[in-house]
């Protein structure tokens, strides 16, 4: 690897990790569309700021578009708060005006100004190693290494001090209001960061896909746990893993690397979205084939139960009375006969002393909904898992 | 009853949703150590009240005092649980997690919650019969576990005055006499519990105090002496005769 590689690489993980987090607070907040909004409308504050600085990575240039990110949050607000139009169309109606002022602005003055909308779109990592900070004549590596690098550490240091009321806040806005934990200043310092985050990360991914590096692997992790430190962990991790890998991707296909990098994300979290253990689309579709099993199961032994004559008992009643069909049928005495609920002679199906302790069981649980004496019946079946 | 301390005092509160008033001109006090409901039909501004007392509405006027100072100076004071459907069950979070945010109040900013906090985190979970269900995640808890888990977290604050927003709503009967019961208890540490409350056939078994609410306030003051068709009436504008002869 080259050194411009290993610094493209290493800028895309500040990247993805200064997103990853404010972007796990977005998500809990139902506040996605949010970062949408900010990275079109700081456009007009970073041209701006260009023409004053002549330069992308001035610090200046970065506070100028990040007022015009809260400025945005607090526009959306103001709309919503008529009462007239819902979030959404609050967001829609913002966000494209301060947008499309920031293009006219960078096409009236396009022949001067070294910023296209192209680059503003997509941004251009390949381009950062070639920016480099120079302190007293001595080069001390790429300009935005250095920008990203302080957003992150402000952004981990602002995580650390304000965990728990930025966890409240987001759970319980009313209970952290009373507790004195303003929700309104909570919020905007929330916006405050993500929209600085938002400007510094615009330079190396564009406006488009800085929105996927908050969002996805917010998203993805969101799937695998229920612990909100568990949950900042996986996000930076799934951040930083995809923009590595996309960063070879494109390296490979000769792509964008804000285009490979989403590309991953997205591969990513769909992955994740199939196969995730509990709230994975497959995990899910397990469990639902696995209670109506179960609930056969349920039927069955029930009817075991109050029909002693043998011929409500020969296997083939199954299918003619309880109309279920073969395969069903089968899976149904299987699994009653791996629970020793049953024995079969001679096709004639009995049940045992066990199935007949589980069938009372799970009829005072259906009846009484009360779930203290069926505890040790959860870990084998979904059914009993509320 | 003279003798007793004024624990909250409403005064001249009007409290306005786009301009549209939803409390008007309500003035309150109540005096420590009572169980109060407050009643009245939907959209009679009981949950509005609650929030303007604890300072999460801006009223419009009026003035709201704990123990003779505002809220923000007594905050330590006061305990609050929201209505169940305020927030969202999915987060990522456990009962124990939840059960602890209550000690942030007193923890203050960027202070965090150590072991003590925690054990009396566990206590409260053990006083509302959660403490076996302290590691599940909020969404796999039932609607009554939910609210004890909420209850709980109230209970940690170990303040002097509750607030509750509809304790009994989507709860079943068993976890509805937990509640009641450690509310009983609550006012027999001298503690004043204020509840949004909506089964009118229960107040006079529940509570000792009652605020009947419609937008004004239609009356206040001791079950026994107040809790009558005529208030009914008032409050919910038909003939109400249901709730006080059984």
């Amino acid at each position: 690897m080259s050194l411009p590689q290993i610094e493209i690489q290493l800028i895309a993980a500040i990247v993805a990790i200064a997103c990853a987090i404010p972007g796990v607070f977005l998500v809990l907040r139902k506040m996605a569309l949010i970062s949408d909004a900010i990275s079109h409308s700081i456009l007009p504050g970073i041209v701006i700021g260009f023409f004053l600085t002549e330069d992308l990575n001035s610090p200046w240039l970065i506070l100028l578009a990040a007022v015009t990110g809260v400025i945005t949050v607090v526009l959306v607000e103001a709309i919503q708060k008529t009462g007239l139009v819902k979030e959404d169309t609050a967001i829609g109606l913002v966000f494209p005006a301060l947008f499309s002022i920031g293009v006219i602005l960078i096409a009236k003055n396009a022949n001067d100004v070294h910023l296209d909308v192209d680059a503003v779109l997509l941004g251009e990592l390949a381009f950062a190693p070639f920016d480099r900070l120079m302190v007293a004549g001595t080069d001390i590596g790429p300009k935005s290494l250095w920008v990203m690098g302080i957003i992150l550490s402000i952004t981990i240091g602002l995580l650390i001090a304000f965990f728990k009321e930025l966890k409240v806040s987001t759970f319980d806005a009313g209970l952290s209001s009373a507790l004195g934990f303003s929700p309104v200043v909570l919020h905007y310092g929330l916006m405050s960061v993500s929209s600085v985050t938002v400007v510094g990360a615009f330079d190396a991914v564009g406006a488009v896909l800085v929105v996927a590096l908050m969002i996805a692997p917010a998203a993805t992790a969101y799937l695998l746990t229920s612990d909100l430190k568990k949950m900042l962990g996986l996000s930076i991790l799934f951040g930083v893993s995809s923009a590595i890998a996309g960063y070879w991707v494109a390296h490979l296909l000769d792509a964008s690397i804000s285009g490979s990098m989403t590309t991953v994300l997205g591969v990513v979290f769909l992955m994740v979205y199939l196969f995730a253990p509990n709230k994975g689309l497959i995990a899910v579709m397990y469990r639902q084939k696995q209670q109506r099993t179960e609930v056969s199961l349920l039927t069955f032994l029930l009817h075991l139960n109050n029909h002693t004559e043998e011929s409500e008992r020969h296997i083939n009643h199954l299918n003619e009375h309880i109309n279920w069909q073969r395969v069903r049928s089968q899976t149904v005495l299987d699994l009653a006969q791996k629970n020793n609920m049953i024995t079969i002679t001679d096709s004639i199906v009995t049940l045992t002393s066990k199935g007949k302790e589980f069938t009372d069981l799970a009829l005072e649980y259906i009846i009484t909904n009360k779930d203290e004496k069926i505890e040790h019946m959860k870990d084998n079946f979904f059914l009993f898992r509320g | 009853m003279s003798s007793k301390k004024i624990a909250i005092r409403v005064d001249d509160l009007t409290v306005a949703y786009n301009y549209k008033p939803v409390l008007w001109d309500i003035d309150l006090t109540i005096p420590e150590g009572v169980l109060m409901a407050i009643v009245g039909p939907n959209g009679a501004g009981k949950s509005t009240l609650i929030k303007s007392i604890l300072g999460i509405i801006d009223p419009i006027a009026g003035s709201v005092t704990i123990y003779d100072k505002p809220y923000a100076k007594q905050r330590k004071l006061v305990a609050y649980v929201p209505q169940k459907g305020s927030v969202d069950w999915d987060f990522p979070t456990t009962a124990l997690d939840v059960v602890m945010m209550g000690t942030y109040g007193k923890l203050g900013w960027i202070k965090r919650p150590g072991q003590k906090e925690k054990k009396a985190s566990l206590e409260a979970l053990e006083k509302v019969g959660m403490l076996p269900f302290k590691n599940r995640q909020i969404s796999q808890l039932s609607g009554g576990q939910q609210q004890r888990v909420f209850l709980a977290r109230a209970l940690v604050q170990n303040a002097a005055i509750y607030f509750m927003d509809e304790p009994f709503q989507g709860v079943d009967a068993t976890t509805e006499i937990a509640i009641i019961n450690i509310l009983k208890e609550l006012r027999k540490a001298g503690k004043t519990v204020v509840v949004v409350h909506h089964d009118l056939q229960t107040v006079p078994e529940y509570f000792d105090w009652v605020t009947f609410l419609n937008v004004k306030k239609i009356a206040t003051g001791p079950v026994k002496d107040i809790f009558n068709d005529d208030n009914l009436t008032k409050t919910y504008g038909i003939n109400y005769k249901v709730a006080v002869n059984q």
